[in-house]
């Protein structure tokens, strides 16, 4: 699993990378109460904001890490966004990416070194 | 409270939240509990399931003393405000509202008669502005800020037994009475829509205090999140959002808090800042009015949220919105034009550019349970 400097993790599934955000970030954001998903077969860039998370404190984005395609979503989390605190690392995905090289994944950190960004 | 270097005031309670896992932030130049380890929802429905407690010492506590008569003082008083003094009884708290020339509200609050002599609490955030305005405003009267007491909220279902428990005798007390025990001062009031009290506890005693309250099982620590979503769902105004001086008490839905008396034809008739626009708007209704809103889908529309009519006008603004736990949906109010007002009109608010569907709602969106 990698993990990104907002607080996403990103694992990898077959040629498809699975994007969700870190538990440090679910506890940062406190109780999820909606979710919006992107489209799938949306072509999304990196730095694009493709979710909206909101909590009871307040609305955050999750942006693409990398370019690629989305090519699934998690229904559950509109409909149960409370997933998200729940089970942020595992069953709260947010969407699947198809890439066309899994090794833009490099530049990212594992998860020793997300440990230490957050301290 | 101590001071810290970066200007922030500590509550006297300090060391017990940060005991109890309080996340501290900011706050009206104090150091506050946003929420405790069970986070702002659990928090919100434990205190509507069972009780709440707040630690509010932020807010400013103030005594009014005559240097005159009682009489003069309430009179003085009355000058300040819209409201109905002089006609509240001995041991019974009152809403008010300081209002400026303009009409606008300076600040709201409660004021209790305690015979010889008026107790106040005004929001934290305005309290030095208030105490210079009650000072300027009634010569008459010596305005002593109480600067040695914590003030703490005790709400819920199970406040009145949980309270009952540490200070006999004020089960029988009724929603808006005041007592004095000791040196505790008791007032059934409070900031969610729910039955409940707020007390006015020595500095030194309030942490015995508090820790009486919690040892109960009914009893948990809540903080600002919470209380902000309970008093949303309440439809209670927070000053500086739902009200501020460019908001009337007529526009901001606040006649209730105007008696008789100070209204047109009453005995007491005007005399308070303000009073040509306030009047004027009783009379003829007032331009735009806050509004409850509920949005359509999930997702929460916060202040600052534009809304429009169905064709696409402008019709006025959210100050206050998010996520009702109790209600289990997003909810909001804002003011909007009056001929918008109606419970039921439709409008849509702009989300992330998006104009989304919400309607004009009755408030409160959860029933209160004062006990009367």
């Amino acid at each position: 699993m990698k993990f990104t400097k907002e607080h996403e993790w990103l694992r990898v599934e077959g040629d498809h990378v699975v994007v969700g955000i870190t538990e440090h970030a679910a506890t940062q954001l406190g109780d999820v109460v909606f979710v919006e998903l992107p489209e799938t077969e949306t072509q999304v860039a990196e730095g694009d904001e493709v979710c909206v998370i909101e909590s009871v404190k307040a609305a955050s984005d999750i942006l693409a890490p990398i370019d690629g395609e989305i090519v699934a979503v998690n229904q559950k989390l509109v409909d149960n966004p409370g997933l998200v605190n729940e089970d942020p690392m595992g069953a709260a995905w947010f969407f699947k990416l198809k890439v066309n090289d899994l090794s833009v994944l490099d530049q990212f950190m594992d998860e020793d070194e997300y440990q230490e960004l957050i301290g | 409270m101590a001071d810290l270097e970066d200007g922030l005031k500590r509550l006297g309670l300090h060391e017990l939240h940060v005991e109890l896992g309080g996340k501290m932030v900011p706050f009206a130049g104090y150091e506050m509990p946003v929420q405790y380890p069970d986070g702002v929802l659990k928090e919100h429905l434990h205190t509507r399931a069972a009780a709440g407690l707040f630690d509010v010492s932020h807010m400013g506590q103030v005594i009014l003393r005559p240097k005159g008569s009682m009489e003069e003082l309430k009179l003085a008083f009355e000058a300040l405000m819209p409201v109905d003094v002089l006609g509240l009884a001995e041991g019974r708290q009152r809403y008010g509202l300081f209002t400026d020339d303009a009409g606008g509200i300076l600040d709201d609050l409660m004021f209790t008669n305690r015979g010889d002599h008026l107790y106040v609490v005004v929001n934290a955030a305005c309290k030095a502005a208030d105490i210079a305005h009650m000072t300027a405003g009634m010569p008459g009267v010596s305005v002593q800020p109480v600067t040695d007491r914590a003030l703490l909220a005790l709400q819920g279902p199970a406040a009145e037994a949980a309270l009952e428990a540490v200070l006999p005798g004020v089960a029988a007390m009724k929603f808006m009475d005041h007592r004095v025990i000791g040196d505790i001062w008791v007032s059934r009031s409070g900031y969610t829509g729910e039955d409940g009290f707020e007390v006015s506890v020595p500095e030194a005693q309030a942490e015995g205090f508090a820790r009486k309250l919690l040892a109960q099982p009914a009893v948990a620590p809540i903080g600002l999140g919470a209380r902000d979503s309970l008093r949303l769902e309440a439809g209670l105004c927070l000053y500086g959002h739902d009200i501020d001086t460019t908001t009337s008490p007529v526009e901001a839905g606040l006649t209730w808090a105007i008696q008789k008396a100070r209204k047109a034809g009453g005995a007491r008739e005007g005399g308070f800042p303000g009073a040509v626009r306030i009047l004027r708007e009783l009379a003829e209704g007032p331009e735009r009015l806050r509004v409850g809103l509920r949005p359509e889908g999930r997702a929460p529309m916060r202040e600052g949220v534009e809304l429009f009519a169905p064709d696409g006008t402008p019709v006025g603004r959210i100050t206050s919105g998010g996520f009702g736990p109790s209600v289990n949906a997003p909810i909001a109010m804002g003011y909007v034009a009056r001929a918008h007002s109606a419970i039921g009109t439709a409008l849509t608010g702009e989300v992330r550019g998006k104009r989304l569907p919400v309607t004009v709602a009755e408030l409160p969106f959860q029933p209160t349970t004062y006990k009367r």
